[in-house]
């Protein structure tokens, strides 16, 4: 299988913020948030069908998600996972003395991973952090 | 019988829409519907009455499984905790009332903690941007009325900030814009084709990270000077274009979000674009304002300098009050290690910090107080649910242009459960008697 090199974002999208607020214990969080959306040159590339789960590795670490066709492209070459503990189990922490991780421009891996579940929220960060 | 509240402030966003309708029964016990508010406003305010709810503080066993506890036993461990502690964080602030805030810093001030809010993972480099050269801003009635030239960069209010277009920036009609969009040109910069971008005449489809360039190109066009080909990405010709357009109008705001504050260059981003606002001032008149997420997070900002002269990042350790970022920032202490007992309210870090500087927090005292269940209390020893902020207590929360607006409690929190601010009472009046303070 293909992997593909991209450039990663985070931030907000109405169907994250609405997951949020509706309970992120509940896999509607999931739904919205365990997600990559992908230029459909780069779904191509990647050599994956819509909705295949993918693993995202970056040097920070590697999390398992969705692949989407973006609804918000095109943007070849970036991918997108909404803010939450999916996006943040692989984004640059490094602050450069200013206090903010650098959240936007992390560079990372795409690949097919089909037999790999995508987490629940509060499951994954506890999981990461070896609580029960 | 039911009866509806009118002017209800939403507890999402820093939009802080203040036109909500809710339906609640008679008694005032149940919260029946919502109008007006944006999808994610509405959630808020129904997730409030479900019936899965955590409604008692409960501790986290080693076993996964909680026991439940009282208010009072709760809050002797967060006194506990605090006293013990040498360099405790206390973290968030941003989803809760500048009344409950005010306790939480005496507290902090009693502990000797390090204290810092949510906008370390959102507008923190703002604020660093603002003390190293101003900020020229204005109201958000201001631009309802007479902004025609609006500027979204790196920010996609669509989805983040829903209703911010409507009541005060793209389609209202205000006093001198009285044809709302018609009379309003709109630019948006950001690397993805946003559902904000597809509405704006002009959308700059910028390379990531590189705003700074494109932020420094645009006041080159502004003084019609030299550029080359394209920079970031964009050809000279749609620069100039952008500049023109910019500059041609009476009234222009500049409304800057993440793709800013995140990207590499963090507050430099920032300083360039408040410098091209100064600039635009010498063609017309121009503002710039930050895009806040949580909705009361500039409040947080605004209690900590009262009380402590800085808006983030403040660390306590040694009696009086410190300022470094990358130094006393939350991320920062945490991913070194430096911080030995954890006290969230009204954020999440678990959900929207990396996760290295999650893991710290998982091996250390800590408590979480939130009404929803989030990545942050399943890490935590004790989650402390309380009472929505906004929907069943009422306080005084700062909307994105610093407006103080006072939220509206519209029904009764389920019966036992304590506020914020009621919570953090005890735990004030014990760390005292802890601590012999007076």
């Amino acid at each position: 299988m293909a992997a593909i090199n991209l450039n990663l974002i985070s931030g907000r999208s109405i169907q994250q913020g609405v997951a949020i607020e509706g309970g992120k214990e509940k896999p509607a969080y999931r739904t919205a948030a365990g997600i990559i959306e992908l230029d459909p040159s780069d779904l191509k590339r990647l050599g994956a069908w819509k909705n295949t789960n993918v693993k995202v590795t970056s040097p920070h670490g590697s999390v398992i998600v969705k692949a989407m066709e973006t609804s918000q492209g095109p943007h070849p070459g970036i991918g997108f996972i909404p803010m939450g503990p999916w996006a943040n189990s692989i984004v640059d922490p490094n602050t450069y003395s200013t206090g903010m991780p650098t959240f936007k421009g992390t560079p990372v891996t795409v690949e097919v991973a089909i037999n790999e579940p995508v987490l629940l929220g509060i499951e994954l960060v506890q999981k990461q952090c070896g609580v029960k | 019988m039911t009866k509806t509240i009118t002017d209800v402030i939403c507890p999402f966003c820093g939009t802080l829409c203040d036109d909500l309708e809710v339906v609640v029964s008679d008694d005032g016990k149940k919260l029946l519907e919502v109008y007006n508010a944006c999808v994610i406003g509405t959630e808020k305010f129904l997730h409030s009455q479900s019936k899965d709810r955590v409604t008692r503080p409960r501790l986290h066993q080693p076993d996964g499984t909680w026991k439940e506890i009282s208010y009072d036993e709760a809050a002797e461990y967060t006194a506990q905790m605090l006293a013990k502690a040498k360099k405790p964080l206390m973290y968030g602030w941003s989803s809760t009332n500048c009344e409950a805030q005010s306790v939480g810093n005496e507290i902090a001030e009693i502990s000797r903690a390090c204290c810092d809010n949510t906008a370390a993972v959102c507008h923190g480099t703002t604020l660093i941007a603002v003390q190293d050269i101003g900020l020229p801003t204005c109201t958000l009635g201001e631009v309802k009325n007479r902004a025609d030239r609006i500027i979204f960069w790196g920010c996609n209010p669509a989805h983040a900030h829903p209703r911010h277009m409507s009541r005060y920036s793209i389609f209202p009609r205000g006093f001198f814009t009285g044809k709302g969009q018609m009379s309003r040109k709109m630019i948006v910069v950001d690397p993805r084709v946003t559902d904000t971008a597809k509405m704006a005449d002009v959308h700059l489809q910028i390379e990531q990270g590189r705003d700074y360039e494109l932020l420094n190109a645009l006041r080159v066009a502004l003084n019609n000077e030299w550029l080359p080909d394209s920079v970031a990405g964009i050809p000279k010709e749609k620069i100039r274009e952008a500049a023109e357009m910019m500059k041609s109008g009476r009234f222009g705001i500049i409304f800057f979000g993440m793709g800013v504050t995140q990207s590499l260059s963090k507050n430099h981003n920032i300083d360039e674009a408040i410098a091209l606002t100064v600039h635009l001032n010498e063609f017309t008149k121009y503002s710039i304002m930050p895009m806040r997420g949580h909705y009361n997070v500039t409040g947080s900002g605004e209690v900590f300098a009262w009380q402590f002269g800085f808006p983030y990042s403040i660390d306590l350790s040694r009696g009086f009050a410190r300022y470094n970022p990358g130094d006393t920032s939350s991320i920062d202490l945490l991913v070194r290690g430096e911080i030995d007992a954890m006290f969230t309210i009204g954020s999440d870090p678990g959900a929207h910090f990396p996760i290295s500087a999650v893991k710290p927090i998982a091996n250390m005292p800590s408590v979480c107080i939130d009404p929803h269940q989030t990545p942050t209390s399943g890490v935590s020893k004790l989650h402390v649910p309380v009472s929505f902020n906004g929907v069943e207590t009422g306080g005084n929360c700062y909307r994105m242009d610093n407006v103080p607006i006072d939220c509206r409690k519209v029904v009764e929190p389920p019966e036992g459960m304590l506020s914020d601010e009621q919570f953090l009472i005890k735990v004030r009046d014990r760390l005292k008697q802890l601590k012999g303070a007076a």
